[in-house]
């Protein structure tokens, strides 16, 4: 069985909540006596449907009051063919850090559109987000079809409309589907009122769409996160790099440069769970021994020879801000790509980007709460990395600020 | 493209190698349960040949389950990895605390002190859980490393943004993160694994005879001696076996006909009640009370 990792961006009023409901419903995920609870919790909350399945996904206190979704909260069904994982994100301008949280290693983003407003500046934004954390496939949903009568030409116009603004956002994949979420047009089963569409219900689109990444990267990227050394009289000379193979794969014997130190030397011996194997995979924790005897540490990666990555003090990329206080020129922060961690500054603010039109703004060195920026960064240990756009496991990083220890910026390299 | 369990397991030992490489005393919260049975599983795969980076830490509330801790007891030693307990009941008399009252007296607030007490004594600075996201909605809501303050507080508002698998640890002194590496699976998937790894479990999990007494919402509690029985109780003879293994005074067990993990697996499939809601007394009490409880520095 394999896994699909999607989000869901939007807010009660496109019916996010209400789809997401019916996904876990339909799929027969809510327990009875969930449902209970809900149905008492409705009836306080003054909603007319029998159950309001906002309440399903808002799980705090502060949520449930103010009737909006303000963090990210993750929700699992399966079915007989996949296992998913919903990360169901708030829709408000206000918390679109917690989106870009919950979006990142996504493979699959549910934008919800309501049929009887069409793009609206919320859309855009997710839409933008989306390309910006290169998320595989875009699925936009049509919503609240009962209310325009099912009619084919509202949805032929809305998907017109979007693909004519999404051009310029080189999205990877982009499909439509037309649904009611409430009256459940189209959800699980294809429904009668849309005899004019002929695709994928979303359910069926969600068991059936590819998640085998086509831009999955290739090169063979691997970093240390922690180096066993029992050190016992049987294992004294032990000492093995365990970590996750990030992309590509790796196997006994190949020629590997190690980084920072700029070494190279071969793979003696890739262990999994204790167990010899000739080659890690992606994803696969593995553990690798190298021929000699140097001095590897957390952070360091090691790559193949003749696929190197870039090494650089200095990197070029767009940011999210994501602290509550504005950025200060010059604070000193810290940089962390997977286990990597290095000092670094943010040498200039090159750019703005208008998170509804995709325009580049000129910057007025300013960078406040969820404000998108083209910077310069500089670090002070060198690092190893890929384009974003080529390795979303090597091209990504966060800023962390050194006096709060508060992770306060996420990054992707160009 | 791989198999959604193994997708998983590298996602929790990933995070424990996090874990490991980021934090001076980290410490495993063990409570004998398949929860954290999985995760000393997952971290036999993420460290061995070395030794865990991490002691188990158990707080017993003195009301466990005998067959709990005598299991817990044997791992330990067939492992050698070094495990800590500390009582509740040792922290009740120290700070002479009020014990839980009524039919089925709850040492569950109570166990957070223990908990917060354990953590200073040893100076840790990560503890490693099994909770998952799919319990409980306030869980679903936390962060796989949950930052925590001084007073080991949850505060929701104030969560780090954590993208990709990029974890940020970093803390002061006298804060710790409570660190939950399998928050992505549901308690079907913690079966599927317990299956496919072959993983042996303390036998209460399976179906077996236990004197029972029905509470007012249908759930069937154990006799035991913390349980206050009163004159119209029926004691009944179940066949029975438990979903979740807590204290004996707010952990009910369900019916159950399973003498096998896919007996199990089948039984859960088919069944409508979710796990907390089948065997917890502790989430009854309000529709916040997860949240009131890790916000109070709770697991």
């Amino acid at each position: 069985m394999k896994l699909l990792r999607f989000f869901t961006a939007g807010n009660v009023d496109d019916g996010k909540s209400t789809l997401i409901g019916r996904l876990l419903f339909d799929s027969k995920s809510i327990s009875t006596d969930i449902i209970e609870t809900l149905t008492r919790q409705s009836k306080t909350t003054g909603v007319d449907t029998d159950i309001d399945l906002a309440l399903l996904t808002d799980g705090l206190r502060a949520e449930r009051e103010q009737g909006i979704t303000i963090d990210v909260a993750y929700k699992y069904f399966s079915t007989e063919k996949r296992k998913f994982i919903i990360a169901d994100t708030p829709g408000h301008a206000q918390y679109t850090r917690n989106m870009f949280t919950g979006a990142s290693n996504t493979d699959l983003a549910i934008i919800l559109i309501d049929a009887r407003n069409g793009i609206t500046d919320q859309t855009k934004r997710h839409s933008i987000i989306s390309a910006i954390l290169g998320i595989p496939h875009i699925l936009i949903c049509v919503n609240k079809m009962d209310l325009v009568e099912y009619k084919q030409s509202v949805f032929e116009e809305i998907k017109s409309d979007y693909l004519k603004f999404s051009e310029r956002l080189n999205l990877n994949k982009v499909s439509f589907i037309p649904v009611s979420a409430l009256a459940g047009d189209n959800v699980v089963k294809p429904s009668g009122n849309l005899n004019w569409y002929n695709g994928y219900s979303l359910f069926e689109f969600l068991e059936n769409v590819e998640i085998d990444q086509a831009n999955d990267a290739q090169e063979p990227r691997f970093q240390v996160q922690y180096v066993i050394r029992p050190q016992t009289d049987e294992l004294h000379d032990y000492r093995g790099y365990a970590g996750s193979m990030l992309s590509g794969s790796l196997r006994k014997g190949d020629r590997v440069q190690i980084f920072p130190l700029d070494i190279e030397t071969n793979i003696s011996k890739i262990e999994k769970y204790q167990i010899e194997v000739e080659e890690a995979h992606a994803g696969d924790p593995v553990v690798i021994h190298l021929s000699d005897d140097l001095d590897v540490s957390r952070g360091s990666t090691i790559v193949k020879s003749n696929e190197l990555p870039n090494t650089d003090n200095f990197i070029e990329a767009t940011i999210c801000w994501m602290d509550n206080k504005a950025y200060q020129s010059g604070q000193k922060l810290l940089l962390q790509q997977n286990s990597f961690r290095s000092k670094a500054i943010i040498k200039e603010i090159e750019a703005k980007i208008d998170i509804h039109t995709y325009d580049e703004l000129e910057s007025d060195d300013v960078m406040n709460l969820n404000d998108f920026c083209k910077v310069n960064i500089k670090t002070a240990e060198s690092i190893s990395f890929d384009s974003y756009s080529k390795n979303r496991k090597t091209g990504a990083f966060v800023l962390i600020n050194e006096n709060t220890n508060n992770t306060v910026a996420a990054g992707i390299i160009h | 493209m791989k198999d959604y369990l193994d997708q998983l397991e590298a996602e929790a030992i990933y995070i424990l190698r996090e874990v490991a490489g980021q934090f001076d005393r980290p410490a495993l919260l063990f409570s004998g349960g398949k929860d954290s049975i999985c995760l000393v599983h997952l971290a036999l795969k993420a460290f061995r040949p070395g030794k865990f980076p991490f002691p188990l830490v158990h707080i017993d509330t003195g009301h466990n389950f005998q067959e709990a801790l005598t299991f817990r007891d044997n791992l330990a030693e067939k492992l050698g990895e070094r495990l800590i307990v500390r009582k509740v009941e040792d922290t009740i008399k120290a700070k002479n605390l009020q014990d839980g009252k009524g039919k089925f007296p709850s040492r569950n607030e109570l166990q957070t002190y223990t908990l917060l007490d354990v953590i200073e004594e040893f100076e840790f600075d990560a503890c490693i859980g099994g909770a998952r996201r799919d319990e409980e909605k306030a869980r679903a809501k936390e962060r796989i490393f949950s930052v925590r303050d001084e007073f080991g507080q949850w505060d929701p508002k104030k969560q780090r943004p954590e993208l990709w698998n990029i974890y940020n640890g970093k803390i002061d002194k006298g804060e710790n993160v409570r660190v939950f590496p399998i928050s992505n699976w549901t308690e079907l998937d913690v079966w599927n694994y317990i299956k496919r790894e072959n993983i042996e479990l303390p036998s209460i999990y399976f179906t077996h005879e236990r004197d029972c007494i029905s509470t007012e919402h249908g759930q069937l509690m154990n006799v035991n001696e913390f349980v206050q029985i009163e004159p119209e109780d029926v004691i009944v003879k179940k066949n029975v076996r438990y979903r979740t293994v807590g204290d004996m005074t707010c952990t009910a067990a369900v019916e159950s006909k399973a003498f096998t993990v896919d007996d199990i697996i089948k039984e859960i499939k088919e069944t409508k009640i979710s796990e907390r809601g089948a065997t917890r007394m502790d989430d009854r009490v309000s529709e916040a009370a997860m949240e009131d409880r890790k916000k109070g520095g709770y697991f």
